[in-house]
């Protein structure tokens, strides 16, 4: 432990060092350097590879363009293999080779340990999958922006539909004891209850594999619920719907991306009818998406891996905000992210005052004839 | 007051499905002493059985009673072979060993057939057709009892009134009572003790698979591991009943069922499973043979 902190004192001391020796001048040179980190080696360096992959193609086809304002577009890959101890020595090192803005870091934890450095040295940060919803919320970091969706934005678009489509005043929240479905209905009892407009009038846990609801269901009847916000998986969530039909119940059933699955479908039939629930949205259609998967699939021979979408999407905004703003100054930089529109594969996009890509993330779908729909 | 009743059915329903299972559990032990925990997977077996035959069946347009009475007939036979292979192959040649080795087999044979069944078919979840048809006259209460619910309590008494006639008035019943009370003396006066365990094997697989056609048919779903929940459960109820007792079985299944509806609907269904051990507890420490058990003094 001891030795460890001396490590990292160590290394900030030389770090530091270094950056006393770089002259300004080399922050300010004739290339935009656009920093990636992320895992690129280790047990999750499959989540930060496809990163690395995206950049490097979003920066090839700028460059082809001539670059940004007359000025090429330089990449430094850094390795944070997803530890915050490490991350906070590739956020030091990015900083003293003079980075410009960044793309990432990957995870939640490396990317907060991360973020203190790059916003005492006036560096926008955007991550395509850190989802932890403080790292936006809190306002701690007016540095930071991301392309994917916080965890607690599915229970936030679950809520609104609930209460301004369906127009529910009475709402039960069930859950399956699990930490996806109990994360997900405690996020969306919070939310019910900042809203104002409807009240939780149950918020219970089932407990999975269980031979039948019927007690359960019996006590929404009872509650008066105009709608059932479920957060959990579809093999619950088929029997409890229908065991909510077999006692002639209306009450508008709404769950998450764990039952918007073809196998929810299946299992419960025709009971399934009318069922909302919340999935990622449908980028499919989108002609950005579908031009730069065929960019990977062009210059990897594969398909990209994950969050490769969110990850191009972010390159873009940067390189966008960069251009619009005419220079790598933070504060510029942050306002052309917040008012300039751009189009990714992810849609398009920009970022809200506390660093959220505006109309990013879920969307509701429901059930209709055997397939999910989304409701527009 | 109509709370209560909703309440009180949907308790019934489900001590009626846990008592379909422990009623095995209960034969099994009964008569040799052992818990069998693959009975669970012998259930899940049934189902497995009804849902194909069934599928088939349906596929060739047979009506909906037809198609009931061959898959529960299909079910009944497939499982027991299953339940009669079990006890040839796992408990047999170990009858003569100290009580922990069987219960360790039987644990074994468990895990091996939820596997078998997940390699061989499938692990997801399958959609179980509602073979039991809506009733017409049961519209008014329907918000109350289902139909499948109503199906499930007169089968699970008429086989409890079944059970008990046939293990009191029959040959084979009194042959059963013979070995459970003493085998070695049961083999001095000519009965075929093996036969009879294979015999009460056989029954209760077959009970069930007729449970778990009855169980999948109302809940709508089934998958590989559905068998060691439901035997959890089941084991329980047998053993707050008085294990080895059949009237036992069923009151427990049922005092088991209403506890957990009564917890869920008063309380909070988190804390469903906590209300049902507690009073798992609280029994045995009153009465540590289960409500009708016998109180026994030299086993164990």
């Amino acid at each position: 432990m001891k030795s460890a902190l001396k490590k990292k004192l160590f290394v900030t001391a030389v770090a530091l060092s270094f950056a006393m020796a770089v002259p300004a001048a080399g922050i300010a040179g004739d290339t935009i350097k656009l920093g990636v980190a992320g895992a690129q080696s280790g047990d999750l360096a499959s989540y930060g590879l496809p990163t690395v992959k995206a950049a490097e193609l979003v920066v090839a086809e700028y460059n082809a363009k001539g670059g940004i304002n007359g000025k090429k577009v330089e990449l430094l890959i850094e390795d944070d293999v997803c530890k915050p101890e490490v991350a906070t020595n590739t956020a030091t090192k990015l900083v003293t080779d003079g980075v410009d803005v960044v793309l990432g870091h990957i995870c939640s934890g490396a990317t907060k340990a991360a973020l203190p450095i790059y916003k005492e040295a006036g560096v926008v940060v955007m991550s395509p999958s850190a989802t932890n919803p403080g790292l936006t919320q809190s306002g701690d970091y007016p540095n930071f922006f991301r392309t994917i969706a916080s965890d607690d934005a599915q229970a936030k678009t679950e809520v609104d539909f609930a209460i301004n489509v369906i127009g529910a005043k009475k709402i039960a929240v069930i859950h399956d004891k699990g930490d996806y479905g109990k994360g997900l209905a405690e996020f969306a009892k919070t939310f019910i209850e900042k809203s104002g407009k409807a009240e939780v009038v149950l918020f219970e846990g089932v407990t999975p594999g269980a031979v039948d609801y019927t007690a359960i269901v019996q006590k929404i009847k009872r509650k008066g619920a105009d709608a059932v916000i479920f957060g959990g998986y579809h093999p619950e969530a088929s029997k409890i719907i229908s065991m909510m039909k077999k006692k002639r119940m209306t009450t508008t059933f709404i769950s998450d991306d764990g039952v918007k699955d073809d196998t929810f479908i299946k299992v419960a039939g025709k009971n399934a009818e009318g069922v909302y629930a919340s999935g990622p949205q449908d980028n499919s259609t989108n002609p950005v998406s579908v031009a730069a998967i065929a960019a990977h699939k062009k210059a990897y021979n594969s398909d990209p891996g994950a969050f490769y979408e969110n990850a191009y999407s972010a390159a873009l905004a940067l390189l966008n905000a960069i251009e619009k703003a005419g220079s790598t100054d933070m504060a510029a930089v942050v306002k052309a992210l917040q008012t300039e529109k751009v189009e990714t594969p992810v849609g398009n996009i920009n970022f809200d005052a506390k660093g959220d890509a505006v109309g990013v993330g879920f969307a509701m779908y429901k059930v209709e004839n055997g397939k999910y729909v989304e409701v527009k | 007051m109509d709370y209560f009743i909703e309440l009180f059915f949907g308790g019934l329903t489900r001590g009626s499905i846990y008592a379909l299972i422990a009623l095995g559990y209960t034969m099994v032990y009964g008569i040799i002493g052992l818990i069998n925990f693959a009975h669970g997977e012998i259930y899940m077996i049934g189902a497995f059985t009804a849902f194909i035959v069934a599928t088939v069946l349906s596929i060739y347009g047979f009506p909906a009673l037809a198609i009931i009475i061959i898959a529960g007939l299909a079910a009944a036979v497939w499982s027991s072979s299953y339940g009669y292979t079990v006890e040839k192959v796992a408990y047999r040649p170990l009858r003569k060993a100290p009580r922990l080795a069987p219960l360790i087999s039987a644990i074994g044979m468990s895990i091996f057939l939820q596997n078998y069944v997940l390699l061989a078919q499938t692990s997801d979840f399958l959609p179980f057709p509602a073979l039991i048809p809506e009733f017409a006259f049961m519209e008014p209460v329907a918000h109350i009892v289902g139909s499948s619910d109503l199906v499930i309590l007169v089968t699970t008494a008429v086989v409890m009134i079944g059970l008990t006639f046939l293990i009191k008035f029959t040959k084979i019943g009194k042959a059963m009572r013979a070995t459970a009370q003493d085998k070695t003396m049961a083999v001095l006066v000519g009965i075929n003790v093996d036969r009879v365990i294979s015999a009460t094997f056989i029954i209760g697989s077959a009970l069930a698979a007729i449970g778990g056609l009855l169980i999948a048919s109302h809940i709508g779903q089934i998958n590989f591991y559905i068998g060691f929940i439901a035997g959890i459960k089941a084991f329980t109820a047998a053993v707050l009943g008085g294990i080895g007792s059949i009237p036992g079985a069923v009151l427990g299944s049922l005092v088991l069922g209403l506890t957990e509806s009564f917890a869920t609907g008063y309380v909070s269904s988190d804390y469903e499973d906590v209300f049902a051990f507690s009073l798992l507890v609280l029994i045995l420490i009153f009465k540590p043979s289960g409500l009708l058990g016998k109180a026994e003094t030299k086993k164990v």
